[in-house]
């Protein structure tokens, strides 16, 4: 049974429209990849699989712990279903430290009442100290537990992007949508990217599905590769498969391909 | 980590003792008759200010969610407990009660629809209501209309106030450190990236706001029952706007800012108390400069924090220079 | 029946009031996404300034009329080049903020100035003739239809100036999209401080009509009229030229309609009542469309 599964998922905004007809599966504990042009639809998808944005037709389903489809999919129930998610441009919570943007990871692992809170009760005390303690390993695992009460907007580049991704796995997610991990990231840090990556991924049981640009990340760790074109899939496969299809080389390199081969 | 050492039990001793001690000492000033009246009433309006600037900087500053109608919970507080004391001639208790449960209950049901709007529009829709509540309370005789109520018993004597400011500033502090606290600041900070990670915006919008209305409702009832008369006209767009430039001016999203803009613009209220238009065009002018040049507010969005967080900085530098000198 | 057509004249002369200075609230927010708190202030100024050419200047309404919008533009531009200009790229709400301070300073500047009572307009600027309708059941004063005549007159101009000439154009251009206009070379600073003389310039006129048609004047005059027609202008969809015309009538003829039926002391809660409901319904205003924004 895939984890995901997309079926004939359209979604138009007035007159235009941004992804039409798209279905695609991934497995359970694979990683995929979404690439294609600038416009071609991507950040529209993850935010149709977040609940974001609703369909115009055809319906997303998970089979996680519990069946989720498109009409349950809500953007504040995506968390406690266990899909989590980065954002292209780091939506970080700016004025917060590294420790606290994590802790809003935990948001829904949380329990005690408002009246626990006001007078810092067993149930407050008890829930903070379990909370930070699997905030704090979590930093640890991600480099970032030195800056842990550094303001997030205080963070260099790269480490943003880390804690975004830190605070995505508090949720403790099954399925990780990863919008563009790597960009603007040197090939240095993109190759320890695709190793934390791959070590996120059997750590923490993920399914992982990506955005990306740079194509030697893609190509490196991607099990499966979805390509988009102007809001259409025009190819799903291997890498290997990806990289021959001809509808892909002529998405990415225009016409004179065709004309080259021919 | 033991459960009590989140606590910082060190840390709470000592400002339970300066809290008593304070207590204590100004007590004792006031019976003594050292204070002059001006002053005393001063203190009290004071601390009526700083519950409702720390009430709406929960709901403004912490949550993002811009409220220009907090004058409308605290007329509601103040015709409640002025009503269930003078009316129904009841004690204080009864009457802070009422005001608490009234102003909660308006909160919720102005907070559940306008708190779906966005920016400029949920001020102007909280505006809205605060005008007709005041509208509303003008045309009801029972309470005087808009001649207002008189003869409400004088209840809020020194220890009401000062522990109400105290434990105001406490609760709502406490608030703020918890995960419920962190979701309303998340909501500022971003809301679509929260409810990305499970924060239920509308339900934190609302809480921040039934919370923020309910503490100036009770702000309200301690001010009916130190006054002893009561009228719309006290609660008007003006009022709100007051509190607003407190909390501004202080610091949105910190609640020792919140306190520390009270205090200041309660000096510069005192100084030009006999010149009306000047108070008002020296806040105007406040207000104009903060959000032009430091929208932040003085104490900016961390408070006393960020003050800290420089301090320990500037020494590490020292430190650092210190070390290279002797390396 | 009279009782109806009456209610209805007055409310129509309301309703002009509000149409005017609903139209510099909606073209302010369509062009820059400001609700300029500070609008109905700049009505108050108008009349004061009216107030000031007609009883120490002796002049007569129609010249006091147009020097107090001319004075009203300027006044505009001023402020939108000193308070909202820096705050452009802040926050709505540090931009509300913002606004809200230069309301407060023109209206307790303007009564630490002259005095915070109320003063009296001449009351020999507006002929005091009437006709008799409906065998006297109907007054139709000239002083109405001198507002309602004005107002329309304004408006036609107002049309003229946004569809027919070049700053017009570029006032719709920006608002639409200030990056494209920009591209095309549309100065968007100077269309804003365009707009904004327009809007206070209509602001201006309404204060000047009704400080002589009521007579009475003082420095927080602005506040109600002011918030009104900003409620006014979102119900007829803010941004929305046309709207705001339909929605200051719309509201005052209710109004009028309120206070007729013996509600007057409802009437503002009324209005807000109103506005409650159309912004949790239809936000984009009765005549608005409805856009659903793309995340």
């Amino acid at each position: 049974m895939p984890v995901l599964k997309v079926k004939d998922l359209t979604k138009s905004f007035g007159g235009i429209v941004a992804v039409s007809n798209i279905s695609m599966e991934v497995e359970k504990g694979q990683i995929a990849g979404v690439i294609g042009p600038n416009g071609a639809g991507k950040t529209t998808l993850f935010n149709l699989l977040t609940g974001i944005y609703k369909p115009t037709s055809g319906e997303v389903e998970y089979n996680l712990d519990r069946k989720v489809t498109t009409r349950q999919l809500k953007p504040y129930k995506t968390a406690a279903y266990g899909i989590s998610r980065t954002f292209q441009n780091i939506r970080l919570f700016k004025e917060m430290t590294v420790l606290e943007n994590v802790l809003i990871g935990y948001h829904n692992n949380f329990n005690y009442s408002v009246f626990s809170s006001f007078f810092r009760l067993p149930g407050f005390l008890k829930g903070e100290r379990k909370a930070r303690e699997e905030a704090l390993e979590l930093l640890k695992v991600m480099g970032l537990y030195n800056k842990k009460d550094e303001l997030a907007k205080n963070l260099p580049y790269g480490e943003q992007r880390k804690l975004e991704i830190a605070r995505a796995l508090a949720t403790k997610p099954q399925v990780l949508l990863l919008d563009e991990p790597a960009a603007g990231m040197n090939p240095q840090e993109t190759n320890e990217l695709t190793q934390l990556i791959r070590k996120l991924r059997k750590d923490f049981n993920l399914t992982i599905i990506l955005i990306e640009h740079d194509m030697s990340l893609v190509m490196d760790i991607c099990e499966k590769i979805f390509v988009f074109d102007y809001g259409k899939l025009i190819a799903k496969g291997t890498p290997l498969e990806v990289q021959n299809n001809p509808e892909v080389i002529k998405a990415y390199l225009g016409e004179e391909e065709e004309h080259a081969t021919a | 980590m033991k459960n009590l050492e989140m606590l910082n039990i060190k840390n709470i001793i000592i400002k339970l003792i300066l809290i008593i001690l304070f207590y204590f000492i100004s007590s004792f000033m006031l019976e003594q008759g050292i204070i002059p009246p001006h002053i005393e009433s001063n203190m009290f309006f004071i601390g009526i200010n700083i519950i409702l600037a720390v009430s709406l900087n929960l709901i403004n500053g912490f949550t993002g969610q811009f409220s220009l109608g907090h004058a409308g919970f605290m007329a509601l507080g103040a015709y409640a407990s002025a009503a269930v004391t003078s009316i129904y001639g009841k004690d204080f208790v009864f009457g802070i009660l009422a005001a608490a449960v009234i102003t909660a209950i308006a909160g919720l049901i102005i907070g559940i629809p306008t708190l779906r709007l966005k920016g400029d529009y949920l001020a102007i829709a909280t505006l809205g209501f605060a005008e007709i509540i005041k509208v509303l309370l003008e045309n009801y005789e029972k309470f005087g209309g808009a001649a207002g109520m008189s003869d409400i018993p004088f209840y809020t004597t020194w220890p009401w106030l000062y522990f109400s400011v105290i434990i105001t500033i406490v609760l709502i502090s406490n608030f703020i450190k918890s995960y419920q606290g962190r979701a309303c600041i998340a909501i500022r900070e971003d809301e679509i990236a929260a409810e990305a990670m499970g924060v239920n915006t509308t339900y934190y919008k609302v809480l921040a706001f039934v919370i923020g209305a309910t503490f100036a409702g009770i702000a309200g009832a301690l001010y009916a029952n130190r006054i002893y008369y009561i009228k719309p006209g006290d609660f008007s767009f003006m009022k709100s706007i007051d509190i607003l430039v407190m909390v501004v001016f202080g610091g949105i999203g910190s609640v020792s800012g919140a306190v520390v803009g009270t205090l200041i613009l309660a000096v510069i209220s005192t100084a030009l108390q006999d010149a009306m238009e000047y108070r008002m065009l020296i806040y105007a002018f406040i207000l104009a400069i903060i959000m032009i040049y430091r929208p932040q507010g003085i104490l900016g969005k961390n408070g006393f924090k960020s003050i800290k967080r420089r301090v320990r900085k500037l020494f590490k530098k020292e430190e650092k220079a210190n070390a290279s000198i002797k390396g | 029946m009279e009782g109806f057509v009456q209610q209805l004249i007055n409310g129509v002369s309301l309703g002009s009031i509000y149409a005017l200075i609903a139209l510099g609230y909606t073209m302010v927010y369509g062009i820059i996404n400001l609700i300029n708190f500070a609008h109905g202030d700049v009505y108050m100024v108008g009349a004061y300034v009216g107030f000031y050419l007609t009883t120490s200047m002796g002049l007569g309404f129609i010249p006091s009329l147009i020097l107090s919008m001319v004075v009203c533009a300027l006044l505009g531009v001023v402020i939108e080049k000193l308070a909202y200009k820096p705050i452009r790229k802040s926050s709505r709400i540090a931009a509300l903020t913002t606004a809200i301070a230069v309301s407060l300073i023109l209206e307790y500047g303007m009564m630490a100035w002259v005095g915070a009572e109320t003063k009296t307009f001449r009351s020999d600027l507006l002929p005091k003739t009437s006709i008799s309708l409906f065998d006297g059941n109907v007054i139709l004063e000239a002083k109405n239809i001198y507002i309602i005549a004005i107002t329309i007159i304004l408006m036609i101009l107002l049309q003229f100036i946004v569809y027919k000439t070049k700053v017009g154009k570029s006032m719709r251009a920006v608002s639409q999209d200030k990056e494209a206009a920009e591209l095309m070379g549309i100065n968007s600073d100077r269309t804003i401080s365009f707009t904004f003389a327009i809007g206070s310039a209509l602001a201006g006129a309404a204060g000047v009509m009704v400080g002589a048609y009521y007579n009475s004047i003082h420095p927080l005059m602005g506040m109600a009229p002011g918030l009104k027609a900003f409620i006014a202008a979102v119900i007829g969809g803010i941004g929305i030229i046309p709207g705001a015309v339909f929605g200051g009538f719309f509201l005052g003829i209710i109004e009028t309609f309120v206070s007729f039926a013996g509600a007057s002391t409802y009437k503002d809660a009324v209005a807000f009542l109103i506005l409650i409901v159309i912004l949790i319904i239809k936000p984009s205003g009765l005549l608005g469309k409805n856009v659903k924004e793309k995340v």
